[in-house]
């Protein structure tokens, strides 16, 4: 028998030394996650800030009468007059292969540009006028300093030829990087210059939508009947046990099922985000319920207990005493399943929203591809240039669930009350 | 009426609304082969671009996948074109037929060359068919007219001339399109140099295709997943691997792989393009008739498609990294896609 009084410090020193050496594999634990994370977004960060910036080449182009036509600008061949102008400037140009490589210098939407600038500001026309277009990929990459002019020239991007149409651009300030504004108010394209997240945008936020209007209401229904009002049985175990399972369900599945039902029997548009948020309100339905019931637990039996000695019906005393007190447990737990809903690609393989698609959808029936769906086309892309586009749409996708996390975080921390 | 009975009601009402046949479409909608996804993305840009249609829907499916969806039926709910990075099978013509799609319009658009690269920093090589079968299939043979597991571990050990490292080589997995024209063409290639082997042909078909087809599988081929740009990193990563991949990514990273010879031609552009490359493959789309005149466009897109300003040799789709056809090969295709010809297997 130990004595205590007398060992009251008995081995106190191994112990002392055991605690903290799992004090430090514990910070040493949370040290390297955290490396990890800095080391992810840093090379994110890093990569994707290129794509906030775009190249522009300045042209002059002659917009007298001769040329465009002030009554019927749309007439004019805007390709054939931007080329007209960038031979001008660069008169030396005569092979053919050479003017290929010059024209290859703007973007192919450059023509689309200057139309654009012109029915915006028809007092442009009349005369030779200087505006800036939007450079190409490639010559975007040499401008802002990525392409390594000490390799040979088999080895680059950007051909010696190139490099010096450029450079003489360059030193007559008429190649400039500007902020792009274009990647946050256009969509999808196969020019990585000029390709744009906003189609993806609102498909992701379209899609949610209905994700959020069909499981939020069905998922706390069912949690408030199961946790209040559903007599526990053998059946109601089944249940119970089903939910749990379905919330470990991988995602593909849902995808499967919603492919055979959604639109094999119910006929529904392919590729559009009602679709796409029936399948993702599926997959969020058990996290919602789980969470909405852990938050209908929480509150303290007495509140239920005073309204039904108070007179109230069972369903009076749940929604004006229970639910209310419930509601920012279960708002949160809707906010995580919607912010796994966004990050999802799987399910949306099987229902047509992998897709390449340039129009920003503006109601759920239209067609409309979601923020990771794009990353992982661009991700696949050969282009070069795509590489910044992906990291710059990931930072996207990071800010707004970094976003709705933090939202769940306030409103649990504001709104909940605690017993 | 009784609370129940609404909810009924309502239910039943909702669900005949949701079931309502879908409404007729005015958009192109494509599916199909991730190789020829690139290019028939560029055109459908273009297309929306500069006509008053609609920008067509691509979807990346994988060219088995598309050929099922596109065989399912032949409703407007069911696509309109196909890509495929490989022809038609006639077990899939046999299901478009079952399910009542009788008339296919076929477009050849291009090649697609495969190379075989090591990272700038290692050496540049120069193989033979015959050097990627042996280093790359199951069962190689003995020298005697059997086979024998691959016993190879190391370049030289099957080409003095080649370097001693040891054969690591990424490369799609057996999912993908590419994976099947690389066996078909650079590992069966090589395989029929072995006269025997080339006389099982006609004994037993099976077993010929599957000691050129089947791929070693202890560990000196890696499946590195569909993502080509992904085996580009990993290539750059280790100087002594070899990955496969198709040429557009070569020439997007010129600056960080370079391409191995085969059978003495280097994989270049006008190179793939006579046909003097060995590893190249036909790239393919389809088109259902019954849709042309339904779905808005599609005459135009195909019009658009098979234009020289798209698919020429100075078109915008070689820019992307198509190999277009010949002049001729080219102007015969033009011609079957104005008439709208049936295939014909």
């Amino acid at each position: 028998m130990i004595n205590f009084t007398q060992d009251a410090g008995f081995g106190l020193r191994g112990r002392n030394k055991s605690e903290k050496r799992f004090q430090w594999a514990g910070r040493g634990a949370i040290a390297i996650s955290l490396a990890f994370l800095v080391i992810m977004f840093f090379s994110i960060i890093s990569t994707g800030l290129g794509a906030l910036q775009q190249s522009q080449i300045a042209v002059t182009v002659d917009l007298s009468a001769e040329e465009v036509d002030p009554e019927n600008v749309g007439d004019t061949s805007f390709n054939s007059l931007l080329k007209k102008s960038l031979r001008n400037a660069f008169p030396e140009v005569e092979s053919r292969k050479d003017k290929k490589r010059l024209y290859g210098l703007v973007s192919t939407e450059a023509a689309f540009e200057i139309e654009r600038q012109i029915t915006q500001d028809p007092s442009l026309l009349g005369g030779p006028q200087t505006l800036w277009v939007t450079a190409s990929d490639d010559a975007d990459l040499y401008i802002s300093g990525q392409v390594d002019t000490d390799l040979p020239e088999k080895q680059r991007r950007v051909s010696d030829a190139e490099i010096a149409l450029l450079d003489k651009l360059m030193a007559s300030g008429a190649a400039r990087e500007t902020f792009n504004k274009g990647f946050f108010t256009s969509g999808d394209s196969r020019e990585p210059e000029i390709a744009g997240i906003l189609s993806a945008l609102m498909g992701s936020f379209l899609t949610l939508l209905v994700c959020f209007v069909l499981s939020f209401p069905l998922g706390i229904g069912a949690a408030i009947y199961l946790e209040e009002f559903a007599p526990k049985n053998r059946m109601s175990d089944l249940i119970e046990v089903n939910i749990n399972n379905l919330a470990a369900v991988p995602s593909i599945v849902f995808g499967l099922l919603g492919l055979a039902i959604f639109l094999g029997y119910l006929g529904l548009p392919r590729s559009t985000p009602l679709v796409g948020g029936m399948v993702l309100a599926l997959m969020t339905l058990p996290t919602i319920i789980i969470a909405s019931r852990a938050a209908l637990r929480s509150v303290p039996p007495s509140f239920k207990e005073a309204a039904l000695a108070l007179g109230a019906t069972p369903v009076q005393a749940v929604f004006h005493h229970v639910v209310p007190v419930a509601m920012p447990g279960m708002l949160t737990g809707a906010i995580v399943g919607m912010a796994q809903a966004l990050g999802e690609t799987a399910p949306l393989l099987m229902i047509g929203m992998v897709a390449f698609i340039v129009d920003v959808p503006t109601s759920v029936l239209e067609p409309a591809t979601a923020l990771p769906v794009q990353i992982f086309l661009w991700a696949d892309a050969p282009e070069r240039a795509f590489t910044e586009k992906t990291a710059a749409a990931i930072i996207v996708l990071l800010t707004f669930l970094i976003l709705m996390n933090l939202i769940a975080i306030l409103l649990r921390r504001k709104l909940e009350t605690r017993f | 009426m009784s609370v129940r009975l609404k909810t009924l009601a309502a239910t039943t009402v909702l669900t005949t609304a949701l079931a309502a046949p879908a409404i007729a479409r005015d958009q192109i909608n494509i599916v199909g082969s991730s190789t020829v996804f690139p290019f028939s993305t560029t055109v459908a840009e273009r297309f929306g671009k500069s006509t008053d249609f609609k920008t067509p829907i691509v979807e990346s499916t994988g060219s088995g996948g598309g050929l099922k969806l596109f065989c399912s039926g032949a409703g407007v709910d069911t696509p309109d074109i196909t890509n495929a990075s490989r022809r038609i099978k006639s077990s899939e013509v046999a299901l478009c037929a079952e399910n009542g799609v009788n008339d296919i319009v076929e477009v050849k658009i291009g090649f697609d060359g495969i190379v075989l690269a090591n990272a700038i920093a290692g050496e540049p090589v120069e193989l033979s068919l015959r050097d990627i079968f042996l280093a790359l299939a199951k069962d190689v043979p003995n020298g005697e007219g059997a086979l024998q597991p691959n016993p190879y571990k190391m370049w030289n050990e099957i080409n003095p001339d080649l370097p001693a490292v040891k054969i690591e080589v990424l490369g799609p997995p057996p999912t993908s399109g590419t994976r099947d024209a690389f066996a078909e063409l650079a590992l069966e290639g090589g395989c029929k140099t072995f006269d025997w082997i080339k006389a099982m042909k006609k004994e037993d078909k099976s077993a010929y295709k599957s000691v050129c087809h089947t791929v070693r599988e202890d560990g000196a081929y890696i499946e590195a997943g569909e993502n080509d740009n992904l085996i580009v990193q990993k290539l750059e990563a280790n100087p002594d691997a070899f990955g496969v991949f198709g040429y557009s990514f070569l020439e997007q990273n010129s600056d960080k792989v370079q391409g191995s010879l085969v059978d003495g031609v280097a994989p270049e552009f006008e190179l793939i393009a006579d046909g003097d490359y060995p590893i190249a493959r036909s790239l393919y789309f389809y088109v259902k008739k019954d849709h042309v005149g339904v779905v808005p466009g599609i005459e135009e897109f195909l019009a658009e498609f098979t234009s020289e300003d798209a698919w020429g040799e100075d078109g915008y789709l070689a820019d992307k990294g198509l190999i277009p056809l010949s002049d001729d090969e080219r102007d015969d295709w033009a011609d079957k896609v104005k008439s709208l010809t049936n295939l014909s297997m």
